[in-house]
């Protein structure tokens, strides 16, 4: 699992590639929120380069959701190819993605 | 041609990537599509992690994969001699997790369903749980 971000006016852009796993899920939860908590009100994730995931991986995207939330932040996932993006889907996490500004 | 394997291997999360990469490296032989072959690397990891979180939550324990192939359907089995489920259904519900605290999403058992053709459960506290999937392959357009 990589981990590409930048971070520009609150926005933290993260492009994950490699493989997400239950095994790939504390180390990435936590370099996660120590970015969000050096400051940032968006999260958006590139799932492009993320050739596997299963739901350890919905775990550690539904967390840094509720985490920007309670910041009063937004969320956003795109990028997301093959089973990667059905279970994205299936887990309703696309639901949760606003545009930001909460709309 | 009938085919099959049986392996194990401690319950550390370490493994999750080995034992998808084993389960893919059988399917290999049943001349498969790039979307049959991840349904099942994704349905194996579920059920491994399962294992290894839930059924042991340390990493003593032993998991078993066993996989069989026969005339294009694939049979799964992932077993774990750990706490086991007091409440299959209950566990299988989407958005149930049994361990909260771990940021689990409870979608393993809804992805290994939606990737895999059947799922049965077979579980008994203290002794440990048995999850036995299928997938028919060769069945995509």
């Amino acid at each position: 699992m990589q981990l590409k971000y930048g971070k520009q006016g609150g926005v933290l852009r993260v492009a994950l590639s490699g493989e997400l796993d239950q095994h790939a899920a504390a180390p990435l939860r936590e370099k996660l929120d120590a970015l969000i908590a050096e400051g940032a009100d968006r999260i958006e994730f590139d799932m492009g380069g993320v050739n596997f995931m299963d739901s350890a991986g919905v775990g550690v995207i539904l967390g840094r959701y509720r985490n920007i939330r309670r910041r009063g932040g937004s969320f956003c996932v795109s990028g997301a190819k093959g089973s990667v993006d059905k279970v994205l889907r299936m887990s309703g996490v696309y639901s949760l993605c606003t545009e930001r500004g909460g709309k | 041609m009938k085919n099959y394997l049986r392996t194990s291997f401690p319950s550390v999360t370490r493994n999750e990537a080995l034992a998808r990469g084993v389960a893919a490296q059988f399917c290999m032989l049943l001349d498969p599509t790039v979307e049959e072959l991840s349904d099942v690397r994704t349905a194996v990891s579920e059920a491994v992690t399962n294992a290894i979180i839930h059924g042991y939550g340390s990493p003593d324990g032993t998991v078993v994969l066993e996989l069989e192939s026969e005339d294009g359907l694939l049979t799964v089995i992932v077993s774990d001699e750990g706490r086991g489920i007091e409440d299959v259904e209950l566990a299988m519900r989407p958005f149930y997790t049994g361990a909260p605290d771990k940021e689990r999403a409870g979608m393993g058992f809804a992805v290994m369903q939606a990737f895999m053709d059947s799922v049965a459960v077979e579980s008994e506290p203290g002794k440990g749980t048995r999850v036995t999937m299928r997938k028919r392959f060769g069945t995509d357009e």
